[in-house]
């Protein structure tokens, strides 16, 4: 397989507080590939939005990458200067936020936003700039981009100011982008859009894609693999199709259960009690042991690695035994 | 726009009528102003004529369209202790606290910006929060004490300013200025101080409590998320922003050192309206308080609306009468 645009390795972010250093991402590694939608689910406060942040090197203290790497075609970002860094930003790989009423300067033009921003990266005259600011709005679908160009961001809706939000991200021709939650914000009506025009773009342009969202089914029919994230660390990893349908980390199996399906939709509604430590409180071992039906002895001792299982990789001790007995099998 | 304006406009004179009808009915019901001109013991005749002669016999809406009329011609009576017209003495003061006001306000507002955009960027330095502990000064000493510590440090003590007066002025026309010679602006120094230094350091702690609430907003981030230069993400796109709730208080506080320079130009005793208008206090000099109220309006009513065309031509929001969508 060709080399990874997104490559992270053994991620590590910390928070420094005044009482205490807290881990808010330990051990994370993924790849994402050329044109690849890698979907990241885990509840509220998983480290999701960290990790996209910690790749576009938009950390700020108190917080700081205290180890492991992030590599972008090969080559190490993470430890690149705040300058070096910049430029790599929206250039190379690229993020939009959840929300796109607050992601737009209110006090500039649509035009103004787009045309800074492609000059900032691409050396081109405000006139090529603007020809190439209305091509992006119509890639994104917004009607009339002529006119809407010298718009205000309050004149759109909240539907077509994501879209100029991602024309923004666009800008340059990023390899790499990170929608965080890009339509938890939006009318149910118009996500759908939004999505499919993201999946279209990455498609297209053979971007890398990684698509942070609390929506099952968005992850079902867009990505190509899924991360469950919990308390900072990757419980499961793999594609979609396996992770989704069969679950394997206990904590994958209770997520994937809350949401209804076609096929059973009633008897597959699990509820995993009890909810997500506080960084200040990870439990030792498993991050997962107090809510885990599976728990036993080691879960309290031993942080559990991933494991490379039935082609995914799923950090829980339970599989131990049935990764040796695949490497039996194999040898 | 001509619809903001004109509304804007309007409320200007609305505010301006209120405050005409308060400096009329004091220069009318405060104290006897035919006794305040000829004194307690004129004739009876010699009152009765001249309270014709004023028309307060006439009906009191007729009183107050004719002092409105006055006024607009700037016409705003005789002075009852000094036998001149108001005018003339407003005008005769009025270069020194236009001087030291608009001096004093350019310092405030520029240092203020300033101090007030490095202290947000440089949050964590230890410059910028030197800066802020000293402003906690500004912000609670009373002005006396600032003018007066100055006068005891470099007038008394050291011996390097004046402690009192304009020094040698220039003048142009009616116009007079202490810019152009030394003692002129060695004099201004400790006032322009005293009577900033409060506006100074509320801008500037206001200015940086703004800046860091923008940085803190998605858009920041999203700026910062294409690669935008900190140029641009801090003095184009955070700057910007934090100036609108920054125009309208500092307007007001700009507005507030023209109209309130009384104290100061007390300490400082600097020939200027404020001292006039201590002084006409102290003689109960009615039509001069009268005029100084009205002079006091009209400088907030221009301030603000200064203040109201600024915000629209940095708030997009407000113009075409599009309102912003709620979520
Ligand atoms: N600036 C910060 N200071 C301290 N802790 C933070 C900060 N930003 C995020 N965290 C912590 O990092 C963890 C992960 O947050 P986040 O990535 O935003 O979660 P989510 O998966 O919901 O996007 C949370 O526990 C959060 O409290
Ligand atoms: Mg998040």
């Amino acid at each position: 397989m060709s080399e990874p645009v997104i490559s992270v390795r053994n991620l590590q972010v910390e928070f420094v507080t005044r009482r205490a250093t807290l881990r808010a991402i330990d051990g994370v590694s993924f790849d994402i590939h050329k044109g690849e939608v890698l979907g990241v689910v885990g509840e509220s406060g998983a480290g999701k939005s960290v990790t996209g942040a910690a790749i576009i090197g938009l950390i700020e203290p108190p917080g700081r990458i205290s180890g492991g790497e992030i590599l972008l075609n090969g080559r190490r970002i993470d430890n690149l200067s705040p300058e070096e860094m910049r430029k790599v930003r929206g250039r190379k790989v690229a993020m939009i936020f959840q929300d796109p009423l607050t992601s737009l300067n209110p006090l500039f033009r649509v035009g103004e936003q787009l045309v800074e921003t492609i000059r900032t990266h691409l050396q081109m005259n405000e006139r090529q700039a603007r020809d190439r600011a209305v091509e992006l709005l119509t890639e994104v679908g917004i009607p009339a981009p002529e006119k809407r160009i010298d718009g205000y961001p309050h004149e759109f809706s909240g539907g077509m100011r994501q879209r100029v939000v991602i024309a923004l991200a666009l800008c340059a021709e990023p390899d790499f982008i990170v929608a965080d939650e890009p339509t938890t914000a939006l009318d149910v009506s118009v996500q759908a859009q939004i999505i499919s025009l993201i999946k279209k773009l990455g498609r297209e342009r053979g971007m890398a894609v990684m698509l942070v969202t609390h929506d099952m089914g968005v992850i079902a029919e867009t990505a190509d693999r899924v991360a469950v994230m919990y308390a900072g660390r990757l419980a499961e990893i793999g594609p979609v199709r396996d992770v989704v349908q069969r679950p394997m980390h206990p904590y994958a199996k209770g997520l994937m259960g809350a949401i209804p399906t076609l096929e059973a939709s009633t008897e597959r509604l699990v509820q995993i009690p009890g909810s997500m430590p506080r960084l200040s409180s990870i439990p030792r071992g498993c991050a997962f042991n107090p809510r885990c039906a599976d728990v036993f002895a080691r879960c309290h001792v031993d942080q559990p690695l991933p494991l490379s299982v039935q082609g995914r990789q799923v950090a829980c001790h339970l599989y131990e035994n049935e990764r040796l007995k695949t490497a039996e099998v194999a040898r | 726009m001509l619809a903001y304006i004109l509304r804007s406009l309007t409320q200007a004179t609305l505010v301006m009528l209120a405050v005409a009808f308060i400096a009329f009915s004091m220069f009318r019901y405060v104290g006897d102003p035919v006794a305040s001109i000829v004194g307690q013991d004129a004739t009876l005749k010699d009152r009765q004529e001249l309270t014709e002669s004023l028309g307060l016999n006439d009906p009191f809406p007729l009183q107050f369209v004719r002092f409105l009329g006055n006024a607009l011609q700037g016409d705003f009576g005789i002075s009852y202790r000094q036998g001149r017209p108001v005018a003339e003495l407003l005008i005769e003061r009025l270069p020194a606290t236009i001087e030291l006001a608009v001096i004093s306000a350019a310092v405030a507002l520029g240092l203020g910006l300033m101090l007030g955009i490095y202290a947000a960027l440089n949050r964590r330095g230890v410059i910028a929060n030197i800066v802020m502990s000293l402003s906690l000064i500004g912000v609670s000493l009373p002005t006396f004490l600032i003018g007066i510590g100055l006068i005891f440090l470099f007038s008394v003590y050291l011996r390097w300013l004046p402690s009192f007066g304009r020094g040698e002025v220039v003048a142009f026309g009616w116009w007079t200025t202490g810019l152009l010679t030394d003692s002129g602006r060695k004099s201004l120094i400790m006032p322009v101080i005293t009577l900033g230094f409060f506006q100074l350091t509320l801008i500037m702690r206001l200015v940086r409590a703004e800046m860091l609430e923008v940085m803190r907003t998605e858009y920041i981030k999203f700026a910062r998320a294409r690669g935008l230069s900190d140029g641009s993400v801090h003095f184009r796109h955070a700057l910007r922003n934090a100036m609108v709730p920054v125009i309208t208080i500092t307007g007001l506080q700009l507005g507030s050192i023209i109209a309130f320079a009384i104290v100061t130009e007390t300490v400082f005793n600097w020939p200027g309206l404020g001292a006039l208008f201590v002084r006409s206090v102290e003689v109960v000099d009615i039509p001069v308080m009268a005029a100084y109220l009205m002079f006091v309006g009209l400088v907030f009513v221009v301030v603000n609306l200064i203040v109201d065309v600024l915000y629209f031509l940095v708030d997009p929001r407000l113009r075409g009468g599009i309102t912003v969508p709620s979520r």
